[in-house]
C-alpha cells in the first residue's frame, strides 16, 4: 500500500464542546464543536514526541469536506460521515443531538471519518483535506474556491432520475442492486435490533423490582430473611447490568450504520457511471444524427422524414451555396463531435477502470470489517450471557439457603 | 411433588380429645413413605341441555386400612371440589385448608373453556388435593375419602346428608353478629403477631405475584422480536458472499437464543407463577382461618362476661363456657400448629420455586 497520510500523522478527535455563536442570519445558535488533534510520527528513536497542532471543526465543515470529497473524486467510494440527527433509537437512547451520548458517539464517528480518508491511498493526498487537519482559519474560503460546486453535476442530486443507458457496464448494474439491497437489510436489522434491545431492558429492569420486595419481605420472615435479602440485592445487580451491555450493543449499531451509509456512497459511483455512459450515449446518438443529415444533404436523399425536406420540396429546394454552407457547418460539428466521443470514451474507460479498483478495495474492507464486527457483537453476547450466569448462579444460591 | 413430601406417622386410631389433638398437629420431622396418591387429569367436558361442564379424573392409589381397596378412579367437576373444601372448613375452622383455584379469571379475558385455563386449573386442583392428603388431619377426614372413592350418583346421595344450608347460613349469622360485636379483647400475643405477618406478607406476594407477571410479558415481547431478528441476517447473507456463512451462523445463534427463551417463559409459567398465585390465594385462606378463630374465642369472651353478670346460673354456663375454652383452645392449638407447618411448607416452596427460577435462568444463559 502506498505511503498514506495516516501511517505519517496521528489524528484524534479528541473532544467535543459546546459552543454559542451567530449564524449567517446573524441569529443565535447552539452547536457542537470538535477538536482535531495531529501530530506528526516522528521515528520513537529518540524517545522524542512530537508537538501536537489541533484546531476546533463543527459538523458542517465536516459536511463540506466530504461533498468536495465527492464532488472531487466522483470514482472514489468516499467514507461516510456519522448520521445528522440520531436515528433508530430505542426508548431509552435519546434523539436529541445535544445529549452527550449522542455527542460521543458522533465524535467517535468523526474519528473514524477522518482515519478512513487518511488511510486511503487517494484521498489522503488531496491538499484540502490535509489543510482541514491543519489550517484553522480561510479553510471555508479556500474550499469553495477550488469551484467545485460548479463540478458537481445536479442531476446526480435527483436520486430517483434514472437515466435509460443502453450499455451500463453489468457490472456497476449489479452493483448498484446489492447497494439498494444492503441499504435496504441494514436499515431493517437496525430498526429490529433497536426493537429488541428496547424489550431487553424491559424484561432486566422488572427483575430490578425484586430487588425491593425481596427486601421488604425478609423484614417479617426469621429463617428465610437473610436468603432473600441477598437474592434481593443479586436482582438489583442484574436489573443494572444491561445498562452496560446495551452501551456496547450501540457502538455495534454504529459500525453497522457506517456501511449502511457506505452504500450509498457506493451508489453514487454506480450513478456516475451511468451518467457518463448515458452522456456518451447522447453524444454518440447525437453524432450519427449528424452524420447522417449530412449524408442526406450531400447526396440529395432523404432517407428519413423531416419537416426541412417536406417543406423544401413544398417550396422548393435550397440553393446549392446554402446547402454547401450547412454541410461544412455538419462537418465542423461532426468533426468536434467525433473528438468529444473519443475523449468521452477515453474517460468513460477510466473511470470504470479507476472505479472498480476502488470498489474492489472497499470490498475487502468492508467483509473484513463487517466480520469483525459481527465477531465482537457474538462476543458482546457470550460476555452478557456470562455475566447473566454469574448472577443467577448467586441467587440460586441465596435461594437455597432460604 | 418430593417437596411436598410430609409427615403421616401416626394411626388414624388415636381417639379424639383436645390434648391428643394438639400432638397430633406437631410437625414431625422425619419424613416418611406416602401411603395415599393422588392425581388429577384426563379433563372432558360434558354437554347437557342446561350447561357445559368439565369433568377431571381423579387416581387415587392407596395402602391405607380403611380404604376398600387399593386404586380408585372417578371422575369430578369443579362443584365437588368446593363441595369438599366447604366441608373441611366446616369441620375444622381453624384449619388452613388449601386454596382452591379461582371460579373464573378476569384478567387476561382467558375463555371460560380455553385449553390454558383447564390445564391451569387441573394443576391447581391437582395441587389441592395433595396438599390435603399430606395434611396430617385432614387426611383423615371421612369427606376426603368419600371424595376421592365414591361413583357420581354416591357422592350426589352423600352430598344431601348432613347440615343443610340453613345452618350454614345460622352459622354465618353468628359470625356476623360476633364480628359486628367489636375488636377480640382478649386476642393472644401470638395471633396478633399472626395477623400483622399475614397482612405484610399477603402485600408482598401479591407485589411478587405482578412482578412475575410483568416479566413474563417482558419476555414474551421481547421473545416476538427477536423471532423477526434472526431472520434478517439470512436474508442479508443471500446477497453476500464472503461474508455470508458468518451472518448464516449468527442467524442460526439468534433463533437459538430464541428457543431458550422460549424455555425460560415456560419455565416460569409452569413453576414460577402458579406457585405464587397459590399463595396469593393462600392470604385471603389465612385471613378468613384468623377471623374465625377470633369468633370462637369472641364467643367464649362474651359467655364469660355473661357469667359474671348471671351469678345464679353458674353451673350451667360454666358447663358451657369450660365446653367453649376447650374450643378455644382446640382452634388456637391447631391454627397455631397449622400455622408453623404451613410457613414451613412455604419456606420449602419458595426456597425451591425461586431455586428452580434461577436454575431456569442459569440454563438460558448457558444456551
Amino acid at each position: 500500500m502506498e505511503d498514506c497520510l495516516a501511517k505519517k500523522m496521528e489524528i484524534t478527535v479528541s473532544e467535543a464542546e459546546k459552543r454559542t455563536g451567530r449564524n449567517a442570519m446573524n441569529m443565535q445558535e447552539t452547536y457542537t464543536a470538535y477538536l482535531i488533534e495531529t501530530r506528526a510520527v516522528e521515528s520513537q528513536s529518540e524517545g522524542q514526541c512530537a508537538p501536537v497542532d489541533s484546531l476546533w471543526r463543527r459538523y458542517s465543515e465536516f459536511e463540506l469536506l466530504r461533498n468536495y470529497l465527492s464532488v472531487t473524486y466522483p470514482h472514489i467510494v468516499v467514507p461516510p460521515l456519522p448520521e445528522k440527527r440520531a436515528d433508530f433509537v430505542w426508548h431509552k437512547l435519546s434523539a436529541d443531538n445535544m445529549d452527550p451520548d449522542f455527542v460521543e458517539r458522533r465524535r467517535i464517528g468523526l474519528e473514524n471519518f477522518l482515519l478512513r480518508v487518511a488511510s486511503h491511498p487517494v484521498l489522503c493526498q488531496d491538499k484540502v483535506f490535509y489543510s482541514f487537519l491543519t489550517q484553522e482559519g480561510g479553510w471555508k474560503e479556500m474550499v469553495n474556491e477550488t469551484g467545485f460546486q460548479l463540478k458537481a453535476d445536479s442531476r446526480l442530486k435527483a436520486l430517483n432520475a434514472t437515466f435509460r443507458v443502453k450499455n451500463p457496464d453489468k457490472r456497476f448494474t449489479e452493483l448498484k442492486h446489492y447497494s439498494d439491497e444492503l441499504q435496504s437489510v441494514i436499515s431493517h436489522l437496525l430498526r429490529v435490533r433497536a426493537r429488541v434491545a428496547d424489550r431487553l431492558y424491559g424484561v432486566y429492569k422488572v427483575h430490578g423490582n425484586y430487588g425491593r420486595v425481596f427486601s421488604e419481605w425478609s423484614a417479617i420472615e426469621k429463617e428465610m430473611g437473610d436468603g432473600l435479602q441477598s437474592a434481593g440485592h443479586h436482582m438489583d445487580v442484574y436489573a443494572a447490568s444491561i445498562d452496560d451491555i446495551l452501551e456496547e450493543e450501540e457502538h455495534y449499531a454504529d459500525q453497522l450504520k457506517e456501511y449502511l451509509f457506505y452504500a450509498e456512497a457506493l451508489r453514487a459511483v454506480c450513478r456516475k457511471h451511468e451518467l457518463m455512459q448515458y452522456d456518451l450515449e447522447m453524444a454518440a446518438q447525437d453524432l450519427t444524427s449528424k452524420k447522417q443529415q449530412c449524408e442526406e444533404l450531400a447526396t440529395g436523399t432523404v432517407r428519413t422524414f423531416s419537416l426541412k425536406g417536406m417543406t423544401s420540396k413544398l417550396f422548393g429546394q435550397e440553393t446549392p451555396e446554402q446547402r454547401e454552407a450547412k454541410i461544412k457547418i455538419l462537418e465542423e460539428q461532426i468533426q468536434e463531435g467525433e473528438e468529444q466521443l473519443k475523449s468521452k470514451n477515453l474517460e468513460g474507460r477510466d473511470f470504470v477502470k479507476s472505479a472498480w479498483a476502488d470498489i474492489e478495495r472497499f470490498k475487502e474492507q468492508k467483509n473484513h470489517d463487517l466480520k469483525e464486527a459481527l465477531i465482537s457483537y457474538a462476543v458482546m453476547q457470550i460476555s452478557m450471557c456470562k455475566k447473566g450466569i454469574q448472577v443467577w448462579t448467586n441467587a440460586k444460591e441465596c435461594f437455597s439457603k432460604m | 411433588d418430593a417437596s411436598l413430601a410430609e409427615v403421616n406417622s401416626f394411626s388414624p386410631s388415636v381417639p379424639i380429645s383436645p390434648s391428643s389433638m394438639i400432638n397430633q398437629y406437631k410437625f414431625e420431622d422425619e419424613p416418611e413413605l406416602r401411603d395415599l396418591f393422588i392425581t388429577v387429569d384426563d379433563p372432558e367436558s360434558h354437554i347437557t341441555a342446561i350447561e357445559t361442564f368439565i369433568t377431571y379424573r381423579v387416581v387415587t392409589k392407596t395402602s391405607r386400612g380403611e380404604f376398600d381397596s387399593s386404586e380408585y378412579e372417578v371422575r369430578r367437576r369443579y362443584q365437588d371440589f368446593l363441595w369438599l373444601k366447604s366441608k373441611l372448613e366446616e369441620a375444622h375452622p381453624t384449619l388452613i385448608i388449601p386454596p382452591l383455584p379461582e371460579k373464573f379469571i378476569m384478567k387476561g379475558m382467558v375463555e371460560r373453556f380455553s385449553d390454558e385455563f383447564i390445564e391451569t386449573r387441573r394443576k391447581a386442583l391437582h395441587k389441592f388435593l395433595n396438599r390435603i392428603a399430606d395434611h396430617p388431619t385432614l387426611t383423615f377426614h371421612e369427606d376426603f375419602k368419600v371424595f376421592l372413592t365414591a361413583q357420581a350418583w354416591e357422592l350426589s346421595s352423600h352430598k344431601k346428608q348432613g347440615p343443610g344450608l340453613l345452618s350454614r347460613v345460622g352459622q354465618t349469622v353468628r359470625a356476623v353478629a360476633s364480628s359486628v360485636r367489636g375488636g377480640v379483647k382478649n386476642r393472644p400475643e401470638v395471633f396478633t403477631e399472626m395477623n400483622d405477618y399475614m397482612e405484610t406478607f399477603s402485600q408482598k406476594i401479591n407485589v411478587l405475584d405482578k412482578i412475575a407477571h410483568r416479566i413474563y410479558k417482558e419476555e414474551r415481547e421481547y421473545f416476538n422480536e427477536m423471532k423477526e431478528y434472526g431472520p434478517i441476517h439470512t436474508l442479508w447473507s443471500a446477497s453476500e458472499e464472503d461474508i455470508a456463512d458468518s451472518l448464516k451462523g449468527v442467524a442460526s445463534c439468534i433463533d437459538k437464543c430464541c428457543k431458550a427463551t422460549e424455555k425460560r417463559m415456560a419455565g416460569l409459567s409452569e413453576h414460577l407463577l402458579p406457585v405464587l398465585h397459590e399463595y396469593v390465594l393462600y392470604t385471603e385462606i389465612l385471613m378468613g382461618v384468623s377471623k374465625r378463630r377470633d369468633q370462637i374465642q369472641g364467643e367464649l369472651d362474651s359467655k364469660v362476661d355473661a357469667l359474671a353478670n348471671k351469678k345464679t346460673e353458674k353451673d350451667l354456663f360454666s358447663e358451657e363456657i369450660e365446653k367453649l375454652e376447650d374450643k378455644v383452645e382446640c382452634a388456637n392449638n391447631a391454627l397455631k400448629a397449622d400455622w408453623d407447618r404451613w410457613k414451613q411448607n412455604m419456606q420449602s416452596d419458595m426456597r425451591a420455586t425461586f431455586t428452580h427460577m434461577a436454575e431456569n435462568n442459569l440454563r438460558y444463559y448457558e444456551e
